[in-house]
Protein backbone atom coordinates (compact mmCIF):
# COMPACT_ATOMS: atom_id res chain seq x y z
CA UNK A 1 0.00 0.00 0.00
CA UNK A 2 1.15 3.47 -1.49
CA UNK A 3 1.47 6.24 0.94
CA UNK A 4 -1.09 8.26 -1.29
CA UNK A 5 -3.75 5.07 -1.00
CA UNK A 6 -3.60 5.57 2.18
CA UNK A 7 -3.91 9.02 2.61
CA UNK A 8 -6.59 8.66 0.03
CA UNK A 9 -8.52 5.69 1.38
CA UNK A 10 -7.90 4.96 5.05
CA UNK A 11 -7.40 8.49 6.56
CA UNK A 12 -11.13 9.40 5.54
CA UNK A 13 -12.18 6.08 6.67
CA UNK A 14 -10.94 6.04 9.98
CA UNK A 15 -12.15 9.51 10.59
CA UNK A 16 -15.38 8.73 9.61
CA UNK A 17 -15.54 5.35 11.52
CA UNK A 18 -13.99 7.19 14.73
CA UNK A 19 -17.25 9.45 14.26
CA UNK A 20 -19.73 6.77 14.00
CA UNK A 21 -20.60 7.16 17.72
CA UNK A 22 -21.20 10.29 17.53
CA UNK A 23 -23.44 9.95 14.29
CA UNK A 24 -25.08 6.86 16.20
CA UNK A 25 -26.12 9.39 19.82
CA UNK A 26 -27.38 12.24 17.26
CA UNK A 27 -29.76 9.87 15.43
CA UNK A 28 -30.60 8.37 18.41
CA UNK A 29 -31.71 11.77 20.34
CA UNK A 30 -33.33 12.81 17.22
CA UNK A 31 -35.14 9.53 16.85
CA UNK A 32 -36.16 9.32 20.46
CA UNK A 33 -37.23 13.30 20.01
CA UNK A 34 -39.27 12.51 16.85
CA UNK A 35 -40.29 8.95 16.82
CA UNK A 36 -40.77 8.20 20.36
CA UNK A 37 -37.91 6.02 19.99
CA UNK A 38 -35.94 5.05 23.52
CA UNK A 39 -32.57 4.40 22.14
CA UNK A 40 -31.28 6.51 24.84
CA UNK A 41 -33.65 5.02 27.65
CA UNK A 42 -36.01 6.90 29.99
CA UNK A 43 -32.94 8.85 31.36
CA UNK A 44 -31.30 10.11 28.33
CA UNK A 45 -29.26 12.57 30.75
CA UNK A 46 -27.38 9.60 32.53
CA UNK A 47 -27.04 7.77 29.57
CA UNK A 48 -25.69 10.32 27.08
CA UNK A 49 -23.00 11.05 30.15
CA UNK A 50 -22.30 7.21 30.12
CA UNK A 51 -22.17 6.51 26.35
CA UNK A 52 -19.77 9.95 25.95
CA UNK A 53 -17.58 9.01 29.07
CA UNK A 54 -17.42 5.15 27.49
CA UNK A 55 -16.26 6.36 23.66
CA UNK A 56 -13.63 8.52 25.49
CA UNK A 57 -12.11 5.71 28.01
CA UNK A 58 -12.68 3.87 24.30
CA UNK A 59 -10.44 6.11 22.13
CA UNK A 60 -8.07 6.60 24.68
CA UNK A 61 -7.06 3.13 25.05
CA UNK A 62 -7.51 2.30 21.33
CA UNK A 63 -4.93 5.84 20.81
CA UNK A 64 -2.38 3.43 23.24
CA UNK A 65 -2.91 0.44 21.35
CA UNK A 66 -1.75 1.75 18.29
CA UNK A 67 2.24 1.62 18.98
CA UNK A 68 1.99 -1.77 19.82
CA UNK A 69 -0.66 -2.94 17.12
CA UNK A 70 2.14 -1.75 14.52
CA UNK A 71 4.95 -3.39 16.08
CA UNK A 72 3.51 -6.76 16.49
CA UNK A 73 2.19 -6.51 12.49
CA UNK A 74 4.97 -4.94 11.49
CA UNK A 75 3.26 -2.15 9.66
CA UNK A 76 3.87 0.71 10.74
CA UNK A 77 2.28 2.89 9.49
CA UNK A 78 -0.64 2.47 12.02
CA UNK A 79 0.91 5.29 13.47
CA UNK A 80 -0.06 7.97 11.05
CA UNK A 81 -3.49 7.07 12.29
CA UNK A 82 -2.89 7.48 15.83
CA UNK A 83 -2.89 11.72 16.50
CA UNK A 84 -6.43 11.25 14.78
CA UNK A 85 -7.66 8.50 17.42
CA UNK A 86 -6.07 10.81 20.09
CA UNK A 87 -7.84 13.57 18.91
CA UNK A 88 -11.03 11.84 18.75
CA UNK A 89 -10.58 10.55 22.48
CA UNK A 90 -10.09 14.03 22.97
CA UNK A 91 -13.32 15.15 21.44
CA UNK A 92 -15.64 12.58 22.95
CA UNK A 93 -14.04 13.94 26.36
CA UNK A 94 -15.00 17.44 25.43
CA UNK A 95 -18.76 16.40 24.45
CA UNK A 96 -18.84 14.36 28.00
CA UNK A 97 -17.65 17.34 29.84
CA UNK A 98 -20.46 19.53 28.07
CA UNK A 99 -23.28 17.22 28.49
CA UNK A 100 -22.62 17.05 32.18
CA UNK A 101 -22.70 20.87 32.47
CA UNK A 102 -25.48 21.15 30.02
CA UNK A 103 -27.99 18.46 30.54
CA UNK A 104 -26.91 17.15 34.06
CA UNK A 105 -26.13 20.27 35.39
CA UNK A 106 -28.20 22.27 33.73
CA UNK A 107 -25.53 25.51 33.10
CA UNK A 108 -24.96 25.71 36.83
CA UNK A 109 -21.75 26.95 37.16
CA UNK A 110 -22.01 27.13 41.10
CA UNK A 111 -23.12 23.49 40.85
CA UNK A 112 -20.03 22.43 38.82
CA UNK A 113 -17.07 23.78 40.38
CA UNK A 114 -18.96 22.46 43.85
CA UNK A 115 -18.78 19.19 41.93
CA UNK A 116 -15.70 19.17 41.05
CA UNK A 117 -14.03 20.37 45.33
CA UNK A 118 -16.44 18.03 46.44
CA UNK A 119 -16.95 14.69 44.45
CA UNK A 120 -13.66 12.76 44.59
CA UNK A 121 -14.82 11.11 40.91
CA UNK A 122 -15.95 14.31 38.94
CA UNK A 123 -12.32 15.99 40.73
CA UNK A 124 -10.49 12.84 39.38
CA UNK A 125 -11.95 13.10 35.86
CA UNK A 126 -11.48 16.61 35.64
CA UNK A 127 -8.18 16.39 36.01
CA UNK A 128 -7.77 13.53 33.48
CA UNK A 129 -9.69 15.89 31.36
CA UNK A 130 -7.81 19.01 31.88
CA UNK A 131 -4.43 16.94 31.08
CA UNK A 132 -5.43 15.90 28.13
CA UNK A 133 -5.93 19.17 26.51
CA UNK A 134 -2.04 19.85 26.41
CA UNK A 135 -2.01 17.04 24.46
CA UNK A 136 -4.53 17.94 22.22
CA UNK A 137 -2.93 21.35 21.64
CA UNK A 138 0.48 20.18 20.81
CA UNK A 139 -0.31 17.53 18.28
CA UNK A 140 0.59 19.70 15.73
CA UNK A 141 3.57 18.36 13.48
CA UNK A 142 4.80 22.22 14.41
CA UNK A 143 4.50 21.65 17.94
CA UNK A 144 5.72 18.02 17.40
CA UNK A 145 9.02 19.71 15.73
CA UNK A 146 8.96 22.65 18.24
CA UNK A 147 9.06 20.41 21.68
CA UNK A 148 11.85 17.71 20.17
CA UNK A 149 12.43 15.52 22.67
CA UNK A 150 10.34 16.64 25.11
CA UNK A 151 7.45 16.21 23.15
CA UNK A 152 7.67 12.62 23.69
CA UNK A 153 7.70 13.12 27.71
CA UNK A 154 4.85 15.30 27.46
CA UNK A 155 2.92 13.27 25.46
CA UNK A 156 3.96 9.61 27.95
CA UNK A 157 0.88 11.62 30.17
CA UNK A 158 -1.72 9.88 27.95
CA UNK A 159 -0.92 6.63 30.40
CA UNK A 160 -1.92 8.59 33.74
CA UNK A 161 -4.81 9.83 32.17
CA UNK A 162 -6.19 6.74 31.21
CA UNK A 163 -5.28 5.78 34.91
CA UNK A 164 -7.10 8.10 35.76
CA UNK A 165 -10.43 7.86 33.82
CA UNK A 166 -10.60 4.29 34.56
CA UNK A 167 -10.48 5.12 38.52
CA UNK A 168 -13.41 8.09 37.41
CA UNK A 169 -15.64 5.36 35.76
CA UNK A 170 -14.44 2.60 39.00
CA UNK A 171 -15.55 5.70 41.56
CA UNK A 172 -19.11 6.48 40.15
CA UNK A 173 -20.19 2.95 39.66
CA UNK A 174 -22.48 1.10 42.75
CA UNK A 175 -21.50 -2.27 41.47
CA UNK A 176 -20.62 -4.49 39.09
CA UNK A 177 -17.07 -3.14 38.58
CA UNK A 178 -16.26 -5.54 35.44
CA UNK A 179 -15.94 -2.73 33.02
CA UNK A 180 -13.65 -0.67 34.69
CA UNK A 181 -11.26 -3.98 35.59
CA UNK A 182 -10.86 -4.95 32.02
CA UNK A 183 -10.21 -1.31 30.82
CA UNK A 184 -7.79 -1.00 33.76
CA UNK A 185 -5.97 -4.06 32.70
CA UNK A 186 -5.88 -3.72 28.88
CA UNK A 187 -4.13 -0.14 29.78
CA UNK A 188 -1.30 -2.10 32.53
CA UNK A 189 -0.78 -4.59 29.61
CA UNK A 190 -0.42 -1.42 27.30
CA UNK A 191 1.70 0.26 29.75
CA UNK A 192 3.61 -2.66 30.48
CA UNK A 193 4.44 -2.80 27.13
CA UNK A 194 5.48 0.91 26.64
CA UNK A 195 8.50 0.02 29.89
CA UNK A 196 9.43 -3.19 27.94
CA UNK A 197 9.73 -1.45 25.22
CA UNK A 198 11.42 1.55 26.32
CA UNK A 199 13.90 -0.83 27.99
CA UNK A 200 14.95 -2.40 25.01
CA UNK A 201 15.87 0.24 23.22
CA UNK A 202 17.81 1.72 25.95
CA UNK A 203 19.54 -1.38 26.90
CA UNK A 204 23.60 -1.62 25.27
CA UNK A 205 23.59 -4.00 22.36
CA UNK A 206 25.22 -7.40 23.55
CA UNK A 207 27.07 -6.93 20.12
CA UNK A 208 28.51 -3.55 20.33
CA UNK A 209 29.42 -4.40 23.73
CA UNK A 210 31.41 -7.44 23.17
CA UNK A 211 33.09 -5.16 19.98
CA UNK A 212 34.25 -2.59 22.82
CA UNK B 1 -65.60 -5.86 45.80
CA UNK B 2 -63.95 -6.80 48.89
CA UNK B 3 -62.28 -10.42 48.94
CA UNK B 4 -62.43 -12.48 51.77
CA UNK B 5 -59.86 -13.95 53.72
CA UNK B 6 -59.27 -17.09 52.97
CA UNK B 7 -59.55 -19.67 55.96
CA UNK B 8 -57.83 -23.10 56.16
CA UNK B 9 -61.46 -24.73 56.03
CA UNK B 10 -61.89 -22.19 53.18
CA UNK B 11 -61.94 -24.26 49.90
CA UNK B 12 -58.72 -24.03 47.65
CA UNK B 13 -57.93 -21.21 45.20
CA UNK B 14 -58.05 -23.38 42.81
CA UNK B 15 -61.75 -24.49 43.62
CA UNK B 16 -63.06 -20.84 43.45
CA UNK B 17 -60.86 -19.17 41.19
CA UNK B 18 -63.39 -18.65 38.68
CA UNK B 19 -65.38 -16.46 41.10
CA UNK B 20 -62.57 -15.08 43.48
CA UNK B 21 -59.51 -14.52 40.86
CA UNK B 22 -58.61 -11.17 41.96
CA UNK B 23 -56.27 -10.80 38.51
CA UNK B 24 -58.66 -10.96 35.78
CA UNK B 25 -57.84 -13.99 33.84
CA UNK B 26 -61.40 -14.97 32.16
CA UNK B 27 -59.80 -15.43 28.56
CA UNK B 28 -57.38 -17.92 29.59
CA UNK B 29 -59.24 -19.44 31.98
CA UNK B 30 -61.86 -20.57 29.13
CA UNK B 31 -59.31 -22.24 27.52
CA UNK B 32 -57.28 -23.54 30.46
CA UNK B 33 -60.44 -25.18 31.93
CA UNK B 34 -61.42 -26.50 28.40
CA UNK B 35 -58.14 -28.04 28.85
CA UNK B 36 -57.95 -29.40 32.69
CA UNK B 37 -60.58 -28.71 35.73
CA UNK B 38 -57.70 -28.39 37.94
CA UNK B 39 -55.03 -26.23 40.00
CA UNK B 40 -56.19 -23.61 37.84
CA UNK B 41 -54.03 -20.98 38.79
CA UNK B 42 -50.23 -22.37 37.83
CA UNK B 43 -51.90 -23.06 34.34
CA UNK B 44 -51.49 -19.43 33.62
CA UNK B 45 -48.41 -19.16 30.85
CA UNK B 46 -45.79 -16.60 32.56
CA UNK B 47 -45.55 -15.55 29.00
CA UNK B 48 -48.99 -14.68 28.58
CA UNK B 49 -48.93 -13.19 31.85
CA UNK B 50 -47.79 -9.92 30.75
CA UNK B 51 -49.81 -6.92 29.99
CA UNK B 52 -52.58 -8.45 31.74
CA UNK B 53 -55.25 -6.44 33.14
CA UNK B 54 -56.54 -6.13 37.03
CA UNK B 55 -60.01 -5.04 37.52
CA UNK B 56 -62.05 -3.80 40.31
CA UNK B 57 -59.04 -1.33 41.55
CA UNK B 58 -60.34 1.22 43.99
CA UNK B 59 -58.82 4.87 42.96
CA UNK B 60 -57.54 6.78 45.58
CA UNK B 61 -56.76 10.37 46.96
CA UNK B 62 -52.85 9.79 46.46
CA UNK B 63 -50.92 11.06 43.32
CA UNK B 64 -54.18 12.24 41.36
CA UNK B 65 -52.82 15.72 40.75
CA UNK B 66 -49.28 14.14 39.42
CA UNK B 67 -48.84 13.04 36.07
CA UNK B 68 -47.73 9.12 35.67
CA UNK B 69 -44.60 8.42 34.07
CA UNK B 70 -45.72 5.85 30.73
CA UNK B 71 -45.80 2.54 31.43
CA UNK B 72 -43.03 2.55 28.41
CA UNK B 73 -41.26 4.76 30.54
CA UNK B 74 -41.38 2.46 33.98
CA UNK B 75 -40.82 -0.63 32.49
CA UNK B 76 -38.06 -0.02 30.18
CA UNK B 77 -35.31 1.79 33.14
CA UNK B 78 -35.26 -0.20 36.23
CA UNK B 79 -32.54 -0.99 38.98
CA UNK B 80 -33.09 -4.94 39.48
CA UNK B 81 -30.06 -6.30 39.68
CA UNK B 82 -30.91 -9.94 39.08
CA UNK B 83 -31.17 -9.30 35.84
CA UNK B 84 -28.55 -7.18 35.19
CA UNK B 85 -26.70 -4.16 36.26
CA UNK B 86 -27.64 -1.90 33.71
CA UNK B 87 -31.14 0.15 33.31
CA UNK B 88 -32.23 -1.83 30.58
CA UNK B 89 -31.03 -5.34 31.60
CA UNK B 90 -33.51 -5.98 33.57
CA UNK B 91 -36.53 -5.05 30.40
CA UNK B 92 -34.32 -7.42 28.34
CA UNK B 93 -33.68 -10.23 30.37
CA UNK B 94 -36.50 -10.57 32.51
CA UNK B 95 -39.02 -12.69 30.40
CA UNK B 96 -36.83 -15.56 32.49
CA UNK B 97 -38.82 -15.23 35.82
CA UNK B 98 -41.99 -17.09 36.22
CA UNK B 99 -44.04 -15.19 38.55
CA UNK B 100 -46.83 -18.09 38.96
CA UNK B 101 -46.99 -20.00 40.45
CA UNK B 102 -45.38 -17.85 43.21
CA UNK B 103 -45.26 -18.89 46.85
CA UNK B 104 -44.62 -16.62 49.62
CA UNK B 105 -43.50 -17.08 53.00
CA UNK B 106 -44.32 -15.51 56.12
CA UNK B 107 -41.90 -16.09 59.13
CA UNK B 108 -40.59 -15.76 62.33
CA UNK B 109 -42.23 -13.72 65.18
CA UNK B 110 -46.07 -14.35 64.32
CA UNK B 111 -48.54 -16.57 64.54
CA UNK B 112 -49.76 -17.54 61.27
CA UNK B 113 -46.72 -18.13 59.67
CA UNK B 114 -46.52 -20.68 56.80
CA UNK B 115 -45.64 -20.71 52.86
CA UNK B 116 -48.66 -18.90 50.63
CA UNK B 117 -49.54 -18.27 46.83
CA UNK B 118 -48.93 -14.93 46.42
CA UNK B 119 -53.00 -14.54 45.66
CA UNK B 120 -54.01 -15.86 48.75
CA UNK B 121 -51.74 -13.20 50.62
CA UNK B 122 -53.36 -9.72 49.45
CA UNK B 123 -56.64 -11.80 49.50
CA UNK B 124 -59.29 -10.21 51.10
CA UNK B 125 -57.98 -6.99 50.57
CA UNK B 126 -59.11 -3.73 48.09
CA UNK B 127 -57.15 -3.83 45.58
CA UNK B 128 -55.96 0.31 45.37
CA UNK B 129 -54.73 2.69 42.88
CA UNK B 130 -51.45 4.51 44.43
CA UNK B 131 -49.90 6.90 42.74
CA UNK B 132 -46.65 7.48 44.24
CA UNK B 133 -43.52 9.43 43.18
CA UNK B 134 -40.34 7.13 43.73
CA UNK B 135 -37.43 8.94 43.90
CA UNK B 136 -34.04 6.48 43.21
CA UNK B 137 -31.32 7.40 45.34
CA UNK B 138 -28.95 7.33 42.08
CA UNK B 139 -31.42 11.25 41.37
CA UNK B 140 -33.97 10.53 38.99
CA UNK B 141 -37.64 10.00 39.81
CA UNK B 142 -40.85 8.94 38.74
CA UNK B 143 -44.12 9.06 38.86
CA UNK B 144 -45.32 5.66 39.50
CA UNK B 145 -49.78 4.49 39.56
CA UNK B 146 -49.12 1.41 41.41
CA UNK B 147 -52.04 -1.18 42.16
CA UNK B 148 -51.78 -3.21 45.84
CA UNK B 149 -52.50 -3.48 49.10
CA UNK B 150 -51.66 -1.85 52.00
CA UNK B 151 -49.00 -4.13 54.13
CA UNK B 152 -50.50 -3.39 57.14
CA UNK B 153 -53.32 -5.43 56.56
CA UNK B 154 -51.28 -8.53 55.73
CA UNK B 155 -48.99 -7.65 58.92
CA UNK B 156 -52.58 -7.83 60.89
CA UNK B 157 -53.26 -11.06 59.38
CA UNK B 158 -50.04 -12.90 60.30
CA UNK B 159 -50.67 -11.96 63.48
CA UNK B 160 -46.98 -10.53 64.68
CA UNK B 161 -45.82 -11.27 68.42
CA UNK B 162 -44.07 -8.28 70.75
CA UNK B 163 -41.12 -9.50 69.18
CA UNK B 164 -41.84 -8.60 66.24
CA UNK B 165 -39.96 -5.32 66.08
CA UNK B 166 -39.11 -5.19 62.41
CA UNK B 167 -40.16 -7.19 59.28
CA UNK B 168 -37.44 -8.55 56.91
CA UNK B 169 -37.93 -8.88 53.15
CA UNK B 170 -35.90 -11.17 50.54
CA UNK B 171 -36.26 -11.63 47.06
CA UNK B 172 -36.20 -14.44 44.99
CA UNK B 173 -33.00 -16.24 44.88
CA UNK B 174 -33.08 -18.35 41.71
CA UNK B 175 -29.96 -18.07 38.84
CA UNK B 176 -31.73 -19.85 36.42
CA UNK B 177 -34.36 -17.70 36.02
CA UNK B 178 -32.21 -14.58 37.53
CA UNK B 179 -29.91 -14.44 35.11
CA UNK B 180 -27.82 -11.74 36.80
CA UNK B 181 -27.69 -13.98 39.92
CA UNK B 182 -24.75 -16.16 38.06
CA UNK B 183 -22.53 -13.44 38.94
CA UNK B 184 -21.85 -11.98 42.53
CA UNK B 185 -22.80 -8.25 41.81
CA UNK B 186 -24.76 -8.02 45.07
CA UNK B 187 -24.75 -10.87 47.85
CA UNK B 188 -28.01 -12.48 47.28
CA UNK B 189 -30.89 -12.74 48.41
CA UNK B 190 -31.60 -8.94 48.11
CA UNK B 191 -32.59 -8.00 51.47
CA UNK B 192 -34.90 -5.29 53.04
CA UNK B 193 -36.08 -4.25 55.99
CA UNK B 194 -38.54 -1.56 57.50
CA UNK B 195 -39.25 -1.21 61.29
CA UNK B 196 -42.77 -2.16 62.49
CA UNK B 197 -44.45 1.27 62.35
CA UNK B 198 -43.06 1.96 58.94
CA UNK B 199 -43.92 -1.69 57.68
CA UNK B 200 -47.67 -0.83 59.01
CA UNK B 201 -47.73 3.20 57.82
CA UNK B 202 -50.95 3.21 55.67
CA UNK B 203 -48.79 4.64 52.82
CA UNK B 204 -46.61 1.54 52.65
CA UNK B 205 -48.52 -1.32 50.09
CA UNK B 206 -47.77 -4.21 48.61
CA UNK B 207 -48.13 -3.67 45.06
CA UNK B 208 -49.10 -6.18 42.30
CA UNK B 209 -49.59 -3.46 39.59
CA UNK B 210 -48.57 -0.68 36.99
CA UNK B 211 -50.98 1.13 35.00
CA UNK B 212 -53.70 -0.82 35.80
CA UNK B 213 -51.71 -4.48 34.28
CA UNK B 214 -50.17 -6.73 36.40
CA UNK B 215 -46.50 -6.09 37.27
CA UNK B 216 -43.94 -6.34 34.19
CA UNK B 217 -41.63 -9.31 35.31
CA UNK B 218 -38.58 -6.36 35.70
CA UNK B 219 -40.70 -4.47 37.52
CA UNK B 220 -40.83 -7.00 40.57
CA UNK B 221 -43.24 -9.44 39.55
CA UNK B 222 -45.69 -10.71 40.82
CA UNK B 223 -45.34 -8.68 44.22
CA UNK B 224 -43.44 -6.40 45.29
CA UNK B 225 -43.18 -3.62 48.13
CA UNK B 226 -43.31 0.01 47.67
CA UNK B 227 -42.47 2.53 50.66
CA UNK B 228 -42.65 6.37 48.31
CA UNK B 229 -41.08 8.16 50.95
CA UNK B 230 -37.65 6.21 51.09
CA UNK B 231 -35.09 6.25 48.03
CA UNK B 232 -36.57 3.02 45.42
CA UNK B 233 -33.78 0.28 46.59
CA UNK B 234 -35.85 -0.10 49.99
CA UNK B 235 -39.00 -0.87 47.67
CA UNK B 236 -37.91 -4.91 47.16
CA UNK B 237 -39.29 -7.30 44.00
CA UNK B 238 -40.16 -10.06 43.56
CA UNK B 239 -40.89 -11.35 47.21
CA UNK B 240 -40.50 -14.29 48.15
CA UNK B 241 -40.40 -14.34 51.77
CA UNK B 242 -41.15 -11.27 54.52
CA UNK B 243 -40.30 -12.66 57.97
CA UNK B 244 -40.31 -10.55 61.57
CA UNK B 245 -37.77 -9.61 63.49
CA UNK B 246 -36.61 -8.84 66.25
CA UNK B 247 -33.11 -7.11 65.36
CA UNK B 248 -32.75 -4.38 62.58
CA UNK B 249 -31.99 -6.66 59.22
CA UNK B 250 -29.11 -5.47 57.72
CA UNK B 251 -30.38 -4.67 53.97
CA UNK B 252 -28.57 -5.31 50.99
CA UNK B 253 -27.11 -1.98 50.20
CA UNK B 254 -26.14 -0.93 53.61
CA UNK B 255 -23.68 -4.39 53.38
CA UNK B 256 -22.37 -3.37 49.83
CA UNK B 257 -21.24 0.26 51.07
CA UNK B 258 -22.44 1.26 54.61
CA UNK B 259 -21.16 4.56 54.53
CA UNK B 260 -23.64 5.17 51.55
CA UNK B 261 -26.81 3.51 52.16
CA UNK B 262 -28.33 3.44 55.44
CA UNK B 263 -30.83 1.29 57.14
CA UNK B 264 -33.95 4.05 57.01
CA UNK B 265 -32.69 5.51 53.49
CA UNK B 266 -35.48 8.47 53.63
CA UNK B 267 -35.88 10.44 50.65
CA UNK B 268 -33.75 13.41 52.24
CA UNK B 269 -32.41 16.26 50.49
CA UNK B 270 -30.42 17.68 53.02
CA UNK B 271 -28.09 14.76 53.38
CA UNK B 272 -26.33 13.80 49.90
CA UNK B 273 -25.08 10.67 48.81
CA UNK B 274 -21.06 11.18 49.40
CA UNK B 275 -20.98 10.74 45.92
CA UNK B 276 -23.41 13.10 44.81
CA UNK B 277 -26.15 15.92 45.67
CA UNK B 278 -29.49 14.78 46.70
CA UNK B 279 -31.05 18.33 46.84
CA UNK B 280 -32.48 17.90 43.01
CA UNK B 281 -33.82 15.14 40.72
CA UNK B 282 -34.53 14.46 37.36
CA UNK B 283 -38.29 13.27 36.94
CA UNK B 284 -38.66 11.00 34.28
CA UNK B 285 -41.88 11.14 32.47
CA UNK B 286 -40.99 8.65 29.67
CA UNK B 287 -40.61 11.10 26.91
CA UNK B 288 -37.03 10.85 25.94
CA UNK B 289 -35.26 12.82 23.40
CA UNK B 290 -34.66 16.54 23.65
CA UNK B 291 -37.25 16.77 26.12
CA UNK B 292 -36.13 14.82 28.52
CA UNK B 293 -32.26 16.38 27.90
CA UNK B 294 -33.89 19.74 28.56
CA UNK B 295 -36.25 19.27 31.09
CA UNK B 296 -35.57 21.10 34.54
CA UNK B 297 -34.14 19.62 37.57
CA UNK B 298 -36.70 19.41 39.92
CA UNK B 299 -36.45 19.87 43.93
CA UNK B 300 -36.02 16.81 45.85
CA UNK B 301 -38.79 16.86 48.51
CA UNK B 302 -37.74 16.13 52.41
CA UNK B 303 -39.38 12.40 52.44
CA UNK B 304 -40.28 12.55 49.04
CA UNK B 305 -42.97 15.05 49.73
CA UNK B 306 -45.09 12.58 52.04
CA UNK B 307 -43.64 14.39 55.32
CA UNK B 308 -46.65 15.50 56.84
CA UNK B 309 -48.23 12.01 56.51
CA UNK B 310 -44.45 10.11 57.80
CA UNK B 311 -42.51 12.83 59.93
CA UNK B 312 -43.68 11.81 62.68
CA UNK B 313 -42.25 8.10 62.59
CA UNK B 314 -38.38 9.87 62.76
CA UNK B 315 -39.68 12.77 65.37
CA UNK B 316 -36.03 13.31 67.92
CA UNK B 317 -34.13 10.86 65.59
CA UNK B 318 -31.07 12.66 63.80
CA UNK B 319 -31.70 12.09 60.11
CA UNK B 320 -27.79 12.71 59.70
CA UNK B 321 -26.76 10.18 61.65
CA UNK B 322 -30.07 7.67 60.56
CA UNK B 323 -29.85 8.36 57.01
Amino acid sequence: MNVRTQRRIFKPLVFLISLSPFFWLAYAIFSDTTMGTQYLTTDPVQKLDRELGDWTLIFIILSLAVRPAADLLKRNEFINYRRMIGLFALFYAVLHVTSYQVFHLKLDVVAFFKDIAERPFITVGMIAFIALIPLGITSTKGMIRRLGKKWRKLHMLVYPIAILGVVHFYMMIRADFSRPYIYGAIILLLLGYRVWKNRQRNRPRPAAAAAA
Amino acid sequence: MLIRIRKASDPKASEIASKDAILNRRAFMQAAAAASGVALLPMFANDARAGMKIENVMKTKWGAEEKPTTLKGISSYNNFYEFGTGKEDPAANAHTLKPEPWTVEIAGAAKNTGKFAYEDVIKGNQLEERIYRMRCVEAWSMVIPWVGVPLASIIKKAEPSSNAKYVRFETLVDPKTMPGQRSRALDWPYVEGLRMDEAMHPLTILAVGIHGEVLPNQCGAPIRLVVPWKYGFKSIKSIVKIEFVEKEPVNTWQDQAASEYGFYSNVNPNRDHPRWSQKKERRLTGEGGLAALFAPSIDTMMFNGYAEEVAGLYSGMDLQKNF
